[in-house]
């Protein structure tokens, strides 16, 4: 079956926002389906035909992602100035019945605030790192399959963002983190590259197990597994959701843990710099990791209006990431890895506003986040290109090297840290303004600690990397304009992207972040300021300074030799930072050694002794049936025959070629002697 | 004169081609006894035309074609003798059996 559910532009929740009514929107929302199909496309005649092309492929990946950017911009602007809302099912088949409730497999998409906003995001990031990725990888291995699996990356995650259902975000979900798999495992060469992509992948693999049932929950629950249906019943307070809402919130919560790597499973998202930079950037900073902040968003009915005992939990372990783990950023060497931090700790940031009630602010922080933290990867990446390592020990003094790239990061570095009137500094203030407003007042406090250090690794970073002496080999020079080009178109939304959402602004006929991207079916009812509160606005920008000055005072140029870093080798904290607070080697000897132990052993013994012997029984029997067949009725049976046939043609074709001896009178004797029989024949005949 | 004897001196002819054919060695002479065979049945040919005067029998036209086409065959056989003489430097029919098996 296979039946086209469209449903009609809905009235429009968002009342209370300012508009009365959502537009279905034009031909781009009703052709949004080609951002999602585009990119499978173009991952499929890459692996076909890429290898021949002139680019290796990389001219169909970008072209793929610059339609989608497109498609992308103009539903952006049209959002922006209208409002959009369409969703399209198409049923695809009958799953069964569970629970009394007649469950359907449907894909489709959704074309609304949230999903414009994600849209835009990755055609936009992506695109800009697909172009810098065709200098990056210039000359390297496997360009094609590289930009295969990029090209498998953007078609998963727009699906993933695209999905009016669970099963299909599911389908995305899974889909990104194959492609995080291959791409961090691109140089698999080296031994722990393919570990740090198996870490990743297994690390989600147990996050996802909690998607999966906490889907299924919900989805018999509500007999629907649409985000429409699950959003109208967490508004309307339905009895058969409030029953499994804990519940059900607290394992889609797991999943979004592992993906949007949340303390405790956010041991893979460092490990994952193995990839080469342009995933990093793409995929591990801006987009796939913050899949489990749209999760959330998504299903943010569920949490606000039911779930509610669930998110003091939530919050907590959203606060321990983004305070703890932002500690880890300090003592880091490896440049990509000090940014790997930064980012598991502001995707801390993001799950603790969406989580304490800040739909808005946690979504800002998300739109942001993308653009500075895609910017700091791809200028790092624009450094170790030049200096081949990826060390700041290697590093140093390359401001007058790499102007382009020094600027770009610093700018990036300063929106990140939460400078103003940067874009980090509006996104990061209305979480600390929701945090504060929801109660949460202690871990506002955590929050603008949280800033501090922000500041405080980040400044260290710049100073390490761009100042100082170079003390790495050869001489670094700046990266080819392919690359310098996207740094230079992020830098600009990582300034102005902030304007997009101060309270209570709007720019003419384009209206505030709080409102477009809060255009759905149900109304949102999160908490965002209708007015700068300056006072929050001052602490949190007191901490950005204290922390850079603190760091420059640091690691400034005279400083920042091998007796600064000793500075900070602070006996016990220096050592448990080092060792990531010990939790690799909780997991490694605390889960992964005890299951390749004993349970590897036993299952090596069922193996051995088990499945072998069945093995080896069946292929015994398979032998002497064979032999059997083998010997007794194929050669001596059927050859039998054969040879039969043969040999006899063979004997009569000998002693019939002796008649054809080639002598002309031979023959026309023997044709004689035939014709006279013949008159003999007739004559006694007649 | 009678029937009879002109289909004698057929049979005769007849019988000396088809010795010539079978027992000569010379490729010419074989040749020319084929023609002999022909001339064989022109004579049987041309006799009963002469002594059946039905509306039927034609044997003088059969007679022409006859000649036609055996002065035509003469043609490329000796053709055919000569190119092999060339390259064999001899016509001795026993030593042509190419196309033995």
């Amino acid at each position: 079956m296979l039946s086209l559910l469209a449903s009609a532009p809905l009235t429009l929740a968002a009342e209370s926002e300012g508009y009365a009514e959502l537009s279905p929107g034009g031909f781009f929302a009703a052709t949004a389906w080609i951002m999602l199909v585009l990119p499978f496309v173009a991952f499929l005649a890459i692996v076909l035909v890429g290898k021949r092309m002139k680019g290796q492929g990389s001219e169909l990946a970008v072209g793929a992602m610059g339609v989608n950017l497109v498609w992308a911009s103009v539903l952006f602007v049209q959002n922006m100035v209208e409002g959009i809302y369409r969703e399209v099912n198409l049923g695809i088949g009958e799953i069964g019945t569970l629970a009394g409730h007649r469950l359907s497999f449907e894909l489709g998409f959704v074309v609304d605030g949230l999903s414009i906003m994600m849209y835009w995001v990755v055609a936009f990031v992506g695109f800009l790192v697909f172009v810098y990725a065709v200098g990056y990888m210039q000359g390297d291995v496997r360009v094609p399959w590289f930009f295969a699996s990029l090209s498998l990356f953007a078609g998963s995650m727009l699906v993933l963002v695209g999905a009016p259902n669970l099963i299909q975000l599911i389908i995305g979900w899974e889909g990104v983190g194959l492609a995080s798999y291959l791409l961090i495992g691109h140089y698999w060469e080296h031994k722990e590259n393919s570990d740090a992509a198996v870490k990743a992948f297994l690390t989600n693999k147990v996050a996802d197990v909690g998607l999966v049932i906490g889907t299924i929950l919900v989805g018999t629950a509500l007999g629907s597994f649409r985000f429409s249906d699950l959003s109208e019943a967490a508004a309307a307070h339905s009895d058969t959701l409030g029953a499994v809402a804990v519940a059900g919130g607290l394992l889609l919560f797991f999943g979004a843990m592992g993906k949007s790597a949340q303390f405790p499973l956010h041991v893979w998202l460092p490990d994952a710099m193995a990839g080469p930079t342009p995933v990093s950037a793409l995929m591990h900073a801006a987009t796939m990791v913050t899949a489990g902040i749209y999760l959330m968003a998504r299903t943010f009915p569920l949490y606000h209006e039911m779930a509610t005992e669930a998110r003091p939990w939530m919050v907590t372990i959203a606060v321990i990431t983004l305070f703890v783990l932002g500690f880890l950023a300090l003592v880091a060497d490896d440049l990509k890895r000090v940014l790997a931090y930064s980012t598991v700790s502001q995707l801390g940031y993001m799950m603790a506003a969406v989580a304490a009630g800040g739909y808005t602010a946690g979504l800002f922080h998300l739109f942001t986040h993308a653009f500075f933290k895609a910017l700091l990867f791809l200028g790092a990446g624009s450094v170790i290109h030049a200096v081949h390592s990826n060390n700041m020990s290697d590093m140093g003094g390359l401001r007058r090297d790499m102007p382009v790239t020094f600027w770009t990061f610093v700018i990036g570095s300063v929106s990140l840290a939460g400078a103003i009137p940067l874009a980090g500094f509006w996104s990061k203030d209305e979480i600390l303004a929701t945090l504060g407003h929801e109660g949460y007042t202690g871990f506002m406090w955590v929050a603008i600690a949280g800033a501090f250090v922000t500041a405080f690794y980040m400044t260290r970073a710049v100073a390490l990397t761009f100042f100082g002496t170079y003390k790495g080999h050869g001489h670094p020079h700046e990266s080819p304009r392919v690359m310098t080009g996207p740094l230079v178109a992020l830098a600009v939304p990582s300034v102005i992207a902030g304007l997009l959402n101060i309270p209570g602004v709007s720019w003419g006929p384009i209206r505030n972040f709080t409102d477009w991207v809060g255009a759905r079916v149900v109304p949102m009812g999160d908490y965002h300021p209708s007015a700068i509160e300056w006072d929050l606005a001052a602490y949190g920008l007191a901490a950005a300074v204290a922390g850079i000055v603190l760091g420059w005072l640091i690691f400034s140029p005279e400083a920042a030799t091998q007796r600064a870093r000793d500075r900070l080798e602070v006996p016990v904290l220096y050592p448990l930072l080092r060792r990531k607070y010990y939790l690799d080697d909780l997991y490694m000897h605390g889960v992964v050694n005890p299951i390749k132990g004993p349970i590897a052993r036993g299952v090596d013994w069922v193996n051995g002794y088990v499945i072998d012997a069945v093995i080896n029984g069946a292929g015994f029997v398979t032998a002497w049936v064979g032999n059997l067949v083998y010997g007794r009725l194929d050669q001596q049976g059927i050859d039998l025959v054969l040879n039969a046939a043969a040999g006899g043609t063979r004997g009569a074709g000998k002693r019939l070629g002796l008649v054809q001896t080639g002598k002309v009178q031979q023959y026309a004797g023997a044709f004689v002697v035939g014709a006279l029989l013949l008159v003999v024949v007739f004559v006694i005949v007649t | 004169m009678i029937l009879t004897q002109f289909l004698v001196l057929g049979a005769i002819l007849f019988s000396i081609g088809i010795y010539g054919l079978l027992s000569r060695r010379n490729a010419v002479t074989v040749l020319l006894a084929v023609e002999l065979m022909l001339a064989a049945v022109n004579i049987n040919l041309v006799a009963f035309e002469a002594f059946w005067t039905t509306a039927a029998a034609h044997g003088h036209i059969f007679a022409i074609f006859v000649i036609t086409i055996a002065a035509a065959e003469v043609g490329i056989g000796l053709a055919i003798i000569l190119l092999v003489f060339r390259n064999r430097a001899s016509s001795n029919i026993d030593e042509l059996d190419l196309m033995r098996w």
